[in-house]
């Protein structure tokens, strides 16, 4: 077994219900793995770490790794966060959701709990498509693209996931794609370790859902198309918005200090009168 | 550190008489409970407690956050609670039926929690200003699907203090989320009331797991069907997930583990039934027309009771305060002694619908309802006891 592989199996629940639910060349478990690696590089305790997701695909993840483990409802899974770490700020919360889970029925959640600068780290897998219902378009389907709810081509502009986060004040936001699982775990460990609101967004293929839709391949086509797609965010910076168009930047896109609510809110129990 | 060491006590440990009104009151009932998290978003006629709640809970080391709506407030509850922390949210109608799905939810995972919600005129915007009983049947079937909950109602400033410990006492003894049914007129009626000193109130916690964390179930089917409750950090790594799930907390599609679910969190109130079950009794010992009647709509009604004593008539009142599990033994008894029972309620007719559910033909039950944005008066519960004499 590769040193990465024995790792991985020391973190994950032999005892829970495997096989996973993900489908065979799925990018899931690439981001639990490389999740895995980071907290293990990081020496967290795994009982400091309470993964919290929502609802799809990506949000099965928690089930399968020992670490204190929270499957929440459709998009809200960052406030469940919001109230555990405002509870033991000891505990590190992260979040995994899905591009639907997170901008669309959490949208408002998302934008708030990055305009506060909640002690969270959010990682979103963005796979441009509702994958769990059978393949509907969802806020980052690109325009033109088919989906089972869009038999006549997407008429909608996507969002950028990681352009609303810092707009919104996330202080660290990377995005990374599966094929650079490498890079992603480096962000990982960066975004896991940040005070305030840190995103990793991870762009990942479905070959089922969207691949099919839009006759993009295998996954290994989808991951070759990833892989062609990125640009290291350096070198996009000296890109002109036409030669950017259909690119992946990808490393870290904002990195900064800005007051986080945690520390924040203790300062206010001072202010208020706490005196022990 | 452990659950008592994190419950800073109330400054003022002295029982002490106060001028406050029913939100102020749930604020003060909530801190002496334990509660030590609050999360909100203002709606009338509720903001009275988030704000309270705002002064309050840095105070004594909890935390207080205004969330972007009510979704996110009782998502945010239930992730607190899950750290260990008591906690409670508060709103209105509309953001009421926001929460639902999170409802559902943390009865589905067990999670204590407390909901007030105060009443107003509905449906949608309805009368934000105006008092309504119309959310009765929204607290106990409003969520998806087949769950159990414990719903109580608050009649007067001083049961908004002692419902709203009752409350966070029977979420951590359940392990289950409790709502209260507040409404406009006891939010906003100020009034002199003894709180009792820190010593004087009950509380109880839930109960932790002490096992070896291998050994550790945390949906184990327990003779009385709570589980022990560990709390994030205590080295209890376990899943938990809004599906149907086995002991283990792992998802399940075996159907004897589905039916195990449903039996045991359903049992875990049913069969203690007996210490859920709260009612008032007012002269119904010897009366033969009883109105039986809950929130501020009791208070009218125990002074209807009053004078119609007082004009020789034998009325009694039942004052509800478990409202769900509905308290059937406690209606049976005045239905089976009665001849008539009046239902007066500040909508179409939600309990009444209950009471004649349970009334197998011994009493004839009476409903007085009100919708038009006004309180029910004692003038007009005394005016339908005459019409039944």
């Amino acid at each position: 077994m590769a040193r990465g592989t024995t790792v991985v199996h020391q973190y994950l629940r032999h005892d829970a219900i495997f096989p996973h639910v993900w489908c065979p060349g799925c990018g899931n478990g690439i981001v639990l793995g490389a999740l895995i690696r980071a907290v293990h590089h990081l020496g967290y305790p795994k009982d400091e770490i309470v993964l919290v997701s929502g609802i799809g695909c990506s949000s099965r993840m928690p089930l399968y790794v020992d670490f204190n483990t929270l499957h929440t409802v459709h998009g809200r899974a960052l406030t469940f966060a919001t109230g555990i770490k405002l509870a033991n700020s000891r505990l590190r919360v992260i979040v995994v959701m899905g591009d639907g889970d997170a901008v669309a029925i959490g949208g408002n959640h998302f934008i708030h709990a990055a305009r506060r600068n909640m002690d969270l780290t959010a990682i979103i897998l963005n796979n441009r498509i509702y994958g769990m219902t059978g393949g509907q378009s969802s806020p980052t389907t690109p325009y033109g693209m088919y989906s089972t709810t869009d038999p006549y081509s997407h008429i909608e502009p996507a969002f950028d996931i990681s352009e609303m986060a810092a707009c919104a004040g996330a202080t660290f936001v990377a995005r990374s794609t599966v094929y650079h699982a490498q890079l992603l775990q480096s962000l990982m460990e960066k975004a896991i370790p940040k005070k305030g609101f840190s995103v990793v967004e991870v762009i990942t293929h479905c070959h089922v859902q969207f691949g099919r839709a839009n006759k993009l391949g295998t996954h290994i086509d989808m991951m070759k198309r990833q892989r062609d797609q990125a640009v290291p965010v350096e070198k996009a910076q000296t890109m002109s918005p036409e030669e950017l168009k259909d690119k992946i930047p990808i490393g870290i896109l904002t990195d900064m200090v800005r007051p986080v609510y945690n520390e924040e809110y203790e300062n206010l129990k001072k202010r208020a009168g706490l005196t022990n | 550190m452990t659950e008592k060491e994190k419950v800073i006590p109330i400054k003022t440990n002295a029982a002490k008489e106060v001028l406050i009104h029913g939100n102020e009151a749930v604020v003060e009932g909530a801190i002496a409970a334990g509660c030590r998290f609050f999360a909100g978003y203002p709606i009338t006629p509720a903001t009275e407690i988030a704000e309270g709640m705002s002064i309050r809970l840095p105070k004594i080391g909890g935390t207080f956050i205004q969330m972007e709506d009510e979704m996110a407030s009782l998502g945010s509850v239930v992730g607190a609670s899950l750290a260990g922390v008591k906690a409670m949210t508060a709103t209105s109608g509309p953001g009421f039926s926001l929460m639902q799905e999170i409802l559902g939810y943390a009865c589905m995972i067990e999670v204590p929690c407390v909901v007030v919600d105060v009443m107003r005129g509905g449906p949608s915007t309805g009368l934000p200003t105006s008092p309504s009983q119309g959310d009765v049947m929204l607290a106990r079937w409003g969520s998806h699907g087949t769950h159990p909950i414990i719903v109580l109602a608050v009649s007067t400033v001083k049961d908004c203090f002692d419902v709203t410990v009752t409350a966070f006492n029977f979420s951590e003894k359940f392990r289950t989320p409790v709502i209260v049914l507040s409404d406009e007129i006891v939010a906003h009626t100020r009034e002199k009331v003894a709180l009792p000193s820190a010593d004087g109130v009950t509380i109880v916690n839930r109960i932790r797991p002490t096992v070896p964390a291998e050994w550790f179930q945390p949906y184990e089917n327990t003779p009385g069907g709570v589980p022990p409750m560990a709390i994030y950090g205590d080295g209890y790594r376990y899943h938990t997930t809004g599906l149907i799930h086995d002991s283990r907390g792992f998802p399940t599609d075996k159907k004897e583990e589905i039916k195990t679910f449903y039996e045991r969190i359903h049992k875990k109130i049913s069969q203690r039934f007996h210490e859920i079950q709260i009612v008032k009794n007012f002269f119904t010992e010897d009366a033969d027309i009883i109105i039986i009647a809950y929130g501020s709509v009791a208070r009218s009604s125990l002074l209807a009771a009053k004078t119609a004593r007082q004009n020789g008539l034998k009325v009694g009142l039942l004052q509800l305060v478990t409202l769900f599990p509905f308290p059937r033994k406690a209606v049976e008894t005045v239905l089976r002694q009665s001849r008539a029972v009046i239902v007066p309620e500040m909508n179409l007719g939600q309990i009444s619908r209950e009471v004649k559910r349970v009334n197998a033909k011994h009493s004839a039950v009476i409903t007085l309802n009100r919708v038009d944005s006004d309180l029910i008066t004692p003038k007009e519960i005394l005016a339908k006891i005459q019409e039944v004499v």
